[in-house]
């Protein structure tokens, strides 16, 4: 607890932390948006979500490592995702997507596995990075370091998530997934081809995974099995913002990040998740005795 | 060859084979003038390449003893001769192998397996017979922590890992004039048995040397990012800053220390070669003047009568197996010297005797000094470490075995 003091006795550090907290938990929302999307339209809590974000980042390291800059290799990850995402449902996904959440949660289960063996067999268990080649940015005389990779991601965020707005608000596609979200039967009824825009759906939920797991091999490192970190990260913003919110994802995202950093902080290491968990329990506690209270009234 | 002799080239070898099993007695632990050490090693499975490495280790050591006449045991000249055992790098097979040889083959020495999951599987079995071990290639601190009397073990415990950079840290703070108690330590170590290991080893050292450690950080597994703790380094600006996370973990420092531009006058690390940070493709120069551990190093000044200097070990053991040796081969040689040694001293094949000649052991070999404390570790040779010096390694520390000279302080990053 002694390091609260610091951040009281120089207040500089808590800039820090924030900023670096924001910047980092916009890759996190990114993620947790494409999850929210998944879980909105198809119902289905997709746990293979943080394998797709480290096979996207696998991606933007053999493009890197063919030579490709690792920024240019990111809309080329979210193509590859893309299709992958588009085969994953092909091949598994539209067994489970009308059937029992616990049924979808199973099979996403195994694609997880599969994926995170896949991706040991073929790539090796080695921890792997790409290089932005961006430099540091110094803040208030060089006590603030921010990396430029970082603001990069954010702004990428940004973009890719203002894009998927407009996507579902404007485009035909984007309707009919709305649409389909609402009601499926309905839109059905009304002709919507109901199969295509689940398949849609799950491959742009992998693109937007590409997309994110680009950014996480060039601002931290990537292996195998680190997968499980970004699902349960995902699932917690989605918990806390609920779904088909994509200003409350990005902001749930960005407090998570800068949670997880002010824990870490002050806490060690070692009690970073923990106090983040403990805080999602809260916040449900918290919503749910806000929730009794209005049933209360509504009698 | 034509069909027929190759036929009769079997067949003879299949009677030699043949000869050979009626022939030999149950193999005891002397045969006339040959002392004969049992050891399974990994010949398959998944720790094969290692294994190798441990076999071609005992293997040259034995060639050296005995191409020097063998050693001399109650004024008698005797040959060394290993009997090995492939444990296929399975822990099951490799107990059930020390009990062969202990019970069937008469063995009263044993050589250690390659890696600390195999030693552990076989230090029961030694210990429940009284049969004394020697092992080079066992680290954990499990295995010295069950008052096991008949293991010895020649290598750095995972404890010591790091624990060589405190010691570095307090001889460069008295050079710069000031006490070692005004160190102060920063240690981030990932959550698992083997750097917790590492971590209470640093903690150990500092607290000797009444040094404050203030930041104490364990990382969690699915360790992503530093960055929370490193703002806690850029606050409290510790003098050492030490750690230890696998291949993630020195890679994640690498990326974060250069990327936040935090300056710390030390930093040591672990798994600098799996992690390749010294790779300038991959990493720029972001990891120069780290210090990395490791066992062993052919610059150290170690020297023996057998193989001569650690550079003359690294030469020699290139040119009988045409690879240059990495230390488990080293580390391996030199538990087979510390048999000779003890066998010598002991002046009997009596194993309590011999075991407490083990026990007494204290010499210098190239692989560095041996001398074990009651758990039977190696408390004489201190970990390696190596600072990254323009993209190589330089041995800097301990310093009164180093080659080079270490950088102290690592240059701020706004002079680099």
């Amino acid at each position: 607890m002694g390091n609260l003091g610091i951040l009281i006795e120089a207040p500089i550090f808590s800039v820090q932390l924030l900023i670096d907290g924001i910047l980092v938990g916009s890759i996190f929302a990114l993620a947790a948006y494409g999850m929210a999307l998944v879980w909105g339209v198809m119902n289905i809590i997709n746990i293979a979500q943080g394998e797709l974000v480290i096979l996207g980042g696998y991606f933007t390291y053999f493009l890197y490592l063919a030579g490709v800059h690792p920024l240019l290799a990111l809309p080329i990850s979210a193509a590859g995702m893309f299709v992958i995402g588009w085969l994953i449902y092909r091949v598994v996904i539209f067994r489970v997507v009308d059937k029992d959440l616990f049924i979808s949660i199973l099979a996403t289960f195994g694609i997880s596995i599969i994926l995170q063996q896949l991706m040991n067999e073929l790539f090796g268990a080695d921890v792997v990075t790409a290089e932005s080649g961006l430099g540091t940015r110094f803040l208030f005389d060089g006590d603030v370091t921010v990396s430029e990779i970082k603001m990069v991601a954010f702004v990428t965020v940004i973009v890719v998530g203002g894009c998927l707005v407009m996507f579902l608000k404007k485009s035909r596609l984007g309707q009919a997934i709305r649409a389909t979200s609402q009601n499926a039967r309905a839109a059905r009824i009304m002709g919507i081809d109901t199969d295509k825009v689940y398949a849609t759906t799950f491959a742009l939920n992998a693109a937007i995974c590409g997309a994110a797991g680009s950014l996480v091999v060039m601002t931290w490192v990537i292996h195998p099995f680190v997968g499980l970190a970004y699902t349960v990260r995902s699932f917690m913003i989605v918990i806390v913002a609920g779904l088909g919110n994509l200003a409350g994802v990005l902001a749930a995202g960005l407090g998570l990040g800068a949670a997880e950093m002010f824990a870490g902080f002050i806490l060690g290491a070692e009690f970073q998740y923990a106090f983040v968990f403990s805080l999602l329990v809260l916040i449900l506690v918290w919503r749910n005795f806000r929730l009794q209270r209005r049933r209360k009234f509504l009698k | 060859m034509s069909k027929f002799t190759k036929f009769l080239a079997s067949l003879a070898f299949a009677a030699a084979a043949l000869g050979l099993v009626a022939a030999a007695p149950a193999v005891a632990k002397v045969e006339g003038d040959t002392i004969i050490i049992g050891a399974a090693v990994s010949l398959t499975g998944k720790y094969t390449t290692a294994g190798n490495h441990t076999k071609n280790g005992y293997d040259l050591a034995v060639k050296r003893i005995n191409a020097k006449g063998g050693i001399s045991v109650g004024g008698k000249m005797y040959k060394l001769e290993i009997k090995y055992y492939d444990d296929e790098s399975t822990p099951a097979r490799a107990s059930q192998l020390a009990e062969r040889l202990i019970k069937q083959d008469g063995i009263k020495f044993i050589l250690g397996p390659y890696g600390s999951g195999l030693t552990k599987a076989i230090a029961p079995v030694t210990e429940k017979y009284k049969i004394p071990m020697v092992e080079g290639n066992g680290a954990s601190r499990a295995l010295f922590n069950k008052g096991y009397k008949y293991i010895f073990a020649v290598l750095s415990t995972s404890e010591q890992y790091l624990a060589e950079a405190i010691a570095l840290a307090a001889e460069q703070a008295k050079k710069a004039g000031k006490s070692p108690s005004s160190v102060r330590v920063a240690v981030a170590v990932e959550n698992d048995p083997f750097s917790m290991d590492i971590r209470a080893g640093v903690i150990a050292d500092a607290e000797k040397f009444g040094m404050k450690v203030v930041i104490d950080d364990k990382l969690p597994r699915e360790l992503s990012d530093m960055s929370a703790t490193l703002t806690k380094v850029k606050a409290l600006k510790p003098d050492v800053l030490v750690v230890s996370g696998h291949s993630k973990g020195a890679v994640l420092i690498t990326r974060q220390l250069s990327e936040m531009k935090v300056d710390v006058p030390m930093v040591a690390i672990t798994h600098c070669e799996s992690a390749k940070v010294n790779d300038t493709s991959k990493f720029g120069a972001k990891a120069e003047h780290f210090l990395c551990a490791t066992q062993w190093t052919e610059t150290m000044s170690y020297k023996d009568d057998l193989f001569g200097s650690a550079m003359d070990y690294y030469n020699d053991f290139n040119a009988e197996y045409g690879y240059y040796p990495p230390y488990q081969a080293a580390e391996s040689s030199a538990a087979v010297q510390v048999w000779a040694d003890a066998l010598t001293r002991a002046g009997t094949f009596d194993t309590e005797k011999v075991r407490d000649a083990l026990a007494a052991t204290d010499f210098q070999t190239f692989y560095g000094n041996i001398k074990f404390d009651d758990t039977g570790k190696n408390i004489a040779k201190p970990m390696i470490l190596r600072q990254i010096q323009g993209g190589k390694y330089v041995a800097v520390a301990p310093s009164r075995f180093a080659s080079g000279t270490i950088v102290h302080p690592m240059p701020k990053w706004k002079d680099r």
